[in-house]
């Protein structure tokens, strides 16, 4: 490969991870909020999040990244920056996936810990902010790491809409060469490498976390929940 | 917003055939990714590392890869070495292999929660280690994971549309062929959407009355 070549690579790989760092923020914004609003003590509240929960993880994220730049467009007259609409389809699918774990952990935290909370007359918001969070939050870690890996994988899926990202610039590259095993594999090793920088960070922060809460991290190996898993 | 209840008539023929070929792909799919999962999972419980060692690679390096790629990689790369498929096949294969490495920890996870008396039985009485695994052990791990696996099998309904990518006439494909054709992008766009949840919610469903039946 030519060192023109490598610099388009290069570009790409900076588009993977600039949409990766946007749309993981989105998705921990919306699994939060959500997550949160479904152990909400208002039924409607409830009601309105699991719906949510419902519908974006029950569409596909390609169908959903077509969804928002060809059908966003014409229904409400404006248009999205590429990168941008690749944020909002990738930030609210797995930001979906995200609230159920959010959900899970805060569910996991032991009751008593509520009630120690409601007997001191904690106002609901600082039993989370005090009591609940900073418990649920380390135990959350581990299943994001997973999410985050999957959100990596995804990021890919915006090269079908002509967005310079890593999987694309593999394509142009590819058309370039006609030597398709050889960018393959390349592309293949990259997305491995910074996946598994990503579950190093994850893993320290996790130890950082647990840390703060008395806690060990966990050794055990962790069976990736399926992203979309319906039960 | 205008929604042109005509486009969506005029696209229901060309949807049954890709909800025919997403379902096709799916269950192939699944076939591929049951069978695939369980050899790894037995191969990394083989007795010796350099066995176990390249398996975990390899199937780390596959979980942690967009399937994107890869199905990009088998479409181009097969028939360079000279092995030519249908692009349905190759689709099938890439999803298959790909979610295989997630099944097999599936499997890894139910074989571990096979209580350990029930080896300690099977040596009591003298079973050769095919007969334990057929008769004993995988007949309990496998009934522990069915609920796991369809899990993984919803998750895989939602990647189909990536075989869009290598020519695949699925849903997603046929959807945009429609858009492309008639110049209609919301209709089919949203049809599709709606039949990805629709299908998922009642796969969900009838995975709960099957996970209360098996796992108890």
């Amino acid at each position: 490969m030519t060192s023109g070549l490598w610099e388009l690579v290069i570009k790409g790989i900076w588009v993977t991870i600039q949409l990766l760092v946007l749309s993981a923020l989105l998705a921990a914004a919306v699994s939060f909020v959500v997550g949160v609003a479904r152990t909400h003590r208002l039924w409607v509240v409830r009601f309105l999040a699991g719906v949510y929960t419902e519908v974006f993880r029950g569409t596909s994220a390609l169908v959903m990244i077509f969804w928002v730049f060809f059908v966003l467009p014409p229904a409400f007259g404006w248009q999205l920056v590429p990168m941008w609409a690749g944020t909002l389809a990738l930030g609210l699918t797995y930001g979906a996936y995200g609230s159920e774990i959010v959900r899970g952990a805060l569910k996991a935290v032991d009751p008593a810990q509520q009630e120690g909370g409601i007997a001191l007359s904690f106002t609901p918001w600082q039993r989370l902010r005090l009591i609940l969070l900073p418990q649920a939050v380390p135990e959350m870690i581990p299943p994001f790491s997973n999410l985050l890996i999957e959100l990596l994988k995804g990021t890919a899926l915006v090269s079908v809409m002509g967005m310079g990202d890593l999987a694309f610039s593999g394509n142009l590259v590819r058309l370039a060469l006609q030597e398709s095993a050889e960018i393959y594999t390349y592309l293949l090793l990259i997305y491995f490498v910074i996946a598994f920088l990503l579950t190093r960070v994850m893993r320290g922060l996790e130890k950082k976390l647990k840390a703060g809460v008395g806690k060990e991290p966990t050794r055990e190996v962790q069976v990736p929940q399926p992203v979309g898993g319906g039960v | 917003m205008e929604w042109d209840w005509s486009a969506v008539s005029d696209f229901m023929p060309q949807f049954w055939d890709g909800l025919l070929v997403t379902l096709q792909a799916l269950a192939l799919g699944s076939v591929i990714s049951f069978a695939l999962g369980l050899v790894w999972a037995l191969l990394m419980r083989a007795p010796s590392r350099f066995v176990r060692w390249p398996v975990g690679v390899v199937t780390e390096f596959v979980r942690n890869t967009p399937l994107l790629v890869q199905l990009f990689f088998l479409f181009y790369v097969l028939p360079e070495w000279g092995v030519t498929l249908s692009a349905l096949a190759t689709g099938v294969i890439g999803i298959g292999l790909h979610y295989s490495t997630y099944t097999m920890q599936v499997y890894r996870a139910g074989i571990e929660a096979v209580p350990v008396g029930q080896w300690e039985a099977a040596t009591a009485l003298n079973l050769p280690r095919v007969r334990t695994w057929q008769v004993v052990i995988l007949p309990q791990a496998i009934r522990r994971v069915v609920p796991a696996l369809g899990n993984y099998v919803i998750a895989m309904l939602k990647d189909t549309p990536m075989l869009m990518v290598i020519t695949v006439l699925e849903m997603l494909g046929e959807a945009r062929l429609f858009a492309q054709q008639h110049f209609q992008f919301t209709e089919p766009l949203t049809v599709i959407g709606v039949a990805f949840i629709v299908i998922s919610y009642l796969a969900s469903l009838l995975l709960r009355s099957l996970e209360r039946r098996l796992v108890r």
